[in-house]
């Protein structure tokens, strides 16, 4: 049982910093408190509905930034959805890159959409790593017969 | 030959005489035949002459007479009977006509002598005709003059040219040999000369205003006629050998802008004149003429009239010139004053903040400090600098909230609130500083008093506890009564505060407290003072208390913006002192409402949601399953679209509520909600629409509210906020916003 005390501490620790760091906000904690006995995976499912969605928009952005007239309402309107699942799940820094990036939409300012997509995958890639990690402490907990803490 | 029957008569010895005598009744008989022709003559060259038939007698008689002398020439010597009955004839005819012509004149003559008085008579009538149309002349002459000399005169505003141009034309008009005009000094006690006509500069003659002849012309409203040798009619040097010109002096009256009220003409009311002197031409022996002194009178109105036209109009362009400086000073001192402000507010807007940092930080590690092990010493210390502290920052509060509260950017924060708790938790905080000075505190609040009222409960309870906070550190033992009750009409109108006329109604009433303490009093010339900043009672009760004079003033503030009124009463010092005040708070709406507020949130997922059927449209995957796991969280089916024609195609009655998102262009949730008005056209049977958004801003609440959505709820959406969302919406129908 040591251990899934020290997981569970370690879980805590690490959700800590994640909220400290300013990577997750409180919107993450909303969707925890959704997750019940009769929707178990519900956090699973819709983060995995997001990296899908956030890939797919990927690739939308850089094929409308690699036209030669780029089209920026269209630009505009991926990174509005970006957005929009981004906010949902509590993905603080993505979403804040997202606002970033439609500025710079709204002006018409392709080196810096360029700038932001880059930054956008980075930071995408940083809070996918850190949730992914994130579930496999918990389903090791679960596995060690332990129940997730919860904050 | 027959006989001659002509008697010869020889010549007889008076030859000469008989010649002589035969001469003149030739001539006479010449003389008789040529006056009526002359008569004849004459009255044919003249038509008029009444009595043509005296005429032709009279001829008839002369040449009668005529005839008789001349016949008599044949008498002289031997003449035959022919003459004589001839002679005889014309005698006879002679003496009738004669006759007859004197019985006629006895009736013409009066007649023709009264026809010499008549025309004589005729003659004095056209003399005097001749007179009175010379008059009219000379009348007319003079009103001619008279508009001429107004009308130059009017013709300016200037009072020297209308002055000057008077003299001017008054010498003309009636050809003086000096005019001058004397206008009274500042003092009103002199006259000083101060126009002429011929002398161009007139030396500041001045003359005593209490001369009788002044005094004569001054009392009456006509030019009247002085003496030469008067000082006003002196003032050149004798120029003629014989007698001075006559003189003749009339008032002008100086009327002035106070004689005019508006509904009250001033009649003889002025009391200043200037005098007009004009002087005939010595040496002329002119006379004034009654129609040259109706002239100069004339005159000498409407100079006064012109004159205070003038006078008005100098007077109003001077007082233009000064209210534009006025506003112009005004102008400066209220941009200086707006300056002024805004750099107070600047001021205390960096004041804020700073002086509160650094006094949190002091408080926070004092209480802090408070906590950790010390020495008594020690321990006492930090007391002291923590109720400093506390002090300073009430103090900083205080300031600070009284400039909101004069600027007037206070606003009140109505709300519903229990008025019960205000007091009870007034009491409770002030019950442990009362027992420590072993004071009484009572608490008596009537019974018809509401239990819930609409108010800032905030402010109220700041008032409510400054005042009772102020009885207890002015009583040194005895008790502290408060009492609260509904103020009814009679008790508003309370003597102390006559400006103040409350008027209660059906949505209002007022709430009157009194505090009453047994403690030190305030006497009756200090109780003004006790509202105004700053301003403390330096008796020797307060070398104990604390607090800078503000509690007071700014409670004062509050209860004005509470539309109310707050006074001091007190017998004098020593005999205790009552505040009372009169707040305006509101009768809450019903009394749902306000219980509303006052309900424990439910809690649990299992609330009235279960089963209740729902529809999400939302084309973003991620967000449209967040929304679902909220809603399926509590309790409710929920069935999700992804675009609006799948939600009109799935939509139907069961559906109570549909949450749709509405972003930006890429989905239309307006259009939608148009639709699903369109299709279900009965309000019972259409579902709820809620928007669920990420703008806070108007346009799209507005637009919201235009297509007829139920409510607006702004994303991130917490677990909590659902609930009560739902909760608001099921029961009212309707909510709108939820931020």
């Amino acid at each position: 049982m040591d251990n899934v005390i020290q997981l569970q501490k370690k879980l805590v620790d690490y959700k800590t910093s994640l909220f400290n760091e300013g990577i997750l906000d409180d919107q993450f904690t909303q969707l925890q408190q959704l997750q019940d006995e009769s929707n178990p995976d519900f956090v699973v499912e819709v983060v995995s509905l997001f990296f899908k969605d956030s890939e797919r928009l990927f690739d939308e952005l850089t094929k409308t930034l690699d036209q030669q007239n780029i089209d920026f309402n269209r630009l505009d309107a991926h990174v509005h959805q970006l957005k929009g699942s981004s906010s949902s799940i509590g993905a603080q820094r993505v979403q804040r890159v997202c606002i970033l990036f439609r500025n710079y939409c709204e002006g018409r300012n392709i080196e810096e959409c360029l700038k932001c997509l880059q930054q956008l995958k980075r930071e995408y890639y940083f809070v996918k790593n850190k949730l992914e990690t994130l579930f496999k402490l918990e389903k090791q907990i679960m596995e060690a017969g332990g129940t997730i803490p919860v904050q | 030959m027959e006989s001659c029957n002509c008697i010869e008569p020889q010549w007889p010895a008076d030859e000469l005489l008989m010649k002589y005598q035969y001469i003149s009744d030739f001539f006479i008989a010449l003389a008789y035949f040529s006056i009526p022709l002359e008569l004849i003559y004459f009255v044919k060259k003249s038509a008029v002459f009444p009595y043509r038939w005296v005429l032709v007698q009279f001829g008839a008689f002369i040449v009668l007479c005529g005839a008789t002398h001349l016949i008599n020439l044949w008498t002289f010597s031997m003449h035959s009977r022919t003459v004589a009955i001839v002679m005889t004839t014309s005698k006879v005819l002679t003496a009738v006509v004669s006759c007859a012509t004197a019985l006629m004149l006895v009736h013409i003559i009066p007649d023709l002598l009264s026809v010499k008085t008549r025309e004589l008579f005729l003659k004095n009538k056209a003399a005097e005709l001749d007179r009175e149309m010379g008059l009219i002349r000379t009348q007319e002459e003079t009103g001619r003059h008279v508009r001429m000399l107004t009308h130059e005169i009017r013709s300016t505003l200037d009072r020297h040219t209308i002055l000057k141009t008077t003299l001017v034309e008054l010498g003309r008009t009636l050809a003086l040999e000096e005019c001058a005009l004397w206008m009274p000094t500042r003092t009103g006690l002199e006259l000083q000369l101060s126009y002429t006509l011929r002398q161009q500069n007139p030396v500041g003659y001045t003359v005593p205003i209490q001369l009788p002849v002044i005094s004569q012309v001054f009392t009456s409203n006509h030019a009247v006629k002085i003496s030469p040798n008067c000082p006003v009619a002196r003032l050149r040097p004798l120029a003629g050998k014989y007698m001075p010109g006559e003189v003749v002096a009339v008032r002008v009256p100086l009327l002035h802008l106070s004689n005019f009220q508006i509904n009250d003409w001033p009649e003889l009311s002025t009391k200043r004149y200037a005098l007009m002197v004009l002087m005939l031409p010595s040496d002329s022996a002119r006379q004034w003429h009654v129609h040259e002194l109706e002239l100069v009178e004339v005159v000498a109105d409407q100079v006064a009239v012109a004159l205070s036209h003038a006078a008005i109009l100098e007077e109003s362009m001077r007082a233009r010139d000064l209210l534009l400086d006025q506003n112009i000073a005004l102008d400066h001192a209220r941009r200086e004053a707006e300056t002024a402000i805004r750099a107070r507010n600047d001021f205390l807007a960096v004041m804020n903040h700073e002086m509160r940092t650094p006094m949190h930080a002091i408080i926070a590690l004092s209480s802090l400090l408070q906590e950790t092990e010390l020495t008594p010493e020690q321990r006492l210390m930090v007391e002291t600098i923590l109720k400093s502290s506390n002090l300073l920052a009430t103090l900083i509060n205080d300031v600070l909230d009284l400039s909101r509260l004069e600027d007037g950017s206070l606003q009140l924060q109505l709300g519903t609130f229990n008025l019960h708790a205000v007091f009870k938790e007034v009491l409770n905080l002030i019950k442990p500083i009362a027992s420590v000075k072993k004071l009484l505190v009572a608490l008596n609040l009537a019974p018809d008093l509401p239990e819930y009222a609409v108010g800032d409960e905030k402010r109220l309870m700041q008032t409510l506890l400054n005042v009772v906070g102020n009885a207890v550190k002015f009583t040194k033992e005895g008790n502290i009564s408060i009492t609260a009750f509904v103020a009814k009409s009679e008790s508003l109108r309370d003597s102390r505060a006559p400006e103040f006329f409350p008027v209660p109604s059906d949505k209002h009433f007022y709430l009157r407290v009194q505090v009453k303490d047994s403690g030190s009093g305030i006497s009756p010339q200090d109780i003004p003072k006790s509202f105004t900043k700053f301003a403390q009672n330096q008796s020797i009760a307060t070398r104990n208390s604390n607090g800078s004079g503000l509690g007071l003033a700014i409670c004062k503030r509050f209860v004005n913006l509470m539309e109310g009124h707050i006074w001091i009463e007190s017998e004098g010092l020593g005999k205790g002192c009552t505040a009372i005040f009169i707040v305006k708070l509101g009768i809450p709406e019903s009394l749902n409402e306000s219980k509303l507020s006052f309900m424990p949130k439910m809690s649990g997922p299992q609330t009235n949601f279960t089963g209740l059927k729902v529809l999400v449209m939302d084309d973003n995957g991620v967000s449209r399953s967040v929304t679902k796991g909220l809603l399926v969280h509590l309790g409710c089916d929920v069935m999700t679209v992804g675009s609006s024609e799948e939600c009109l195609r799935v939509v139907s009655q069961e559906h109570k509520v549909v949450f749709m998102d509405v972003g930006l262009p890429s989905i239309d949730g307006y259009d939608l909600a148009i639709h699903l008005h369109q299709k279900f056209t009965r309000r019972h049977e259409r579902p709820l629409i809620v928007a669920l958004t990420g703008n806070t801003d108007k346009v799209t609440k507005e637009n919201c509210m235009r297509v007829g959505m139920d409510g607006v709820i702004l994303k991130p959406v917490s677990l909590e906020k659902m609930r009560s969302v739902l909760l608001d919406l099921l029961e009212h129908r309707v909510l709108f916003e939820a931020i």
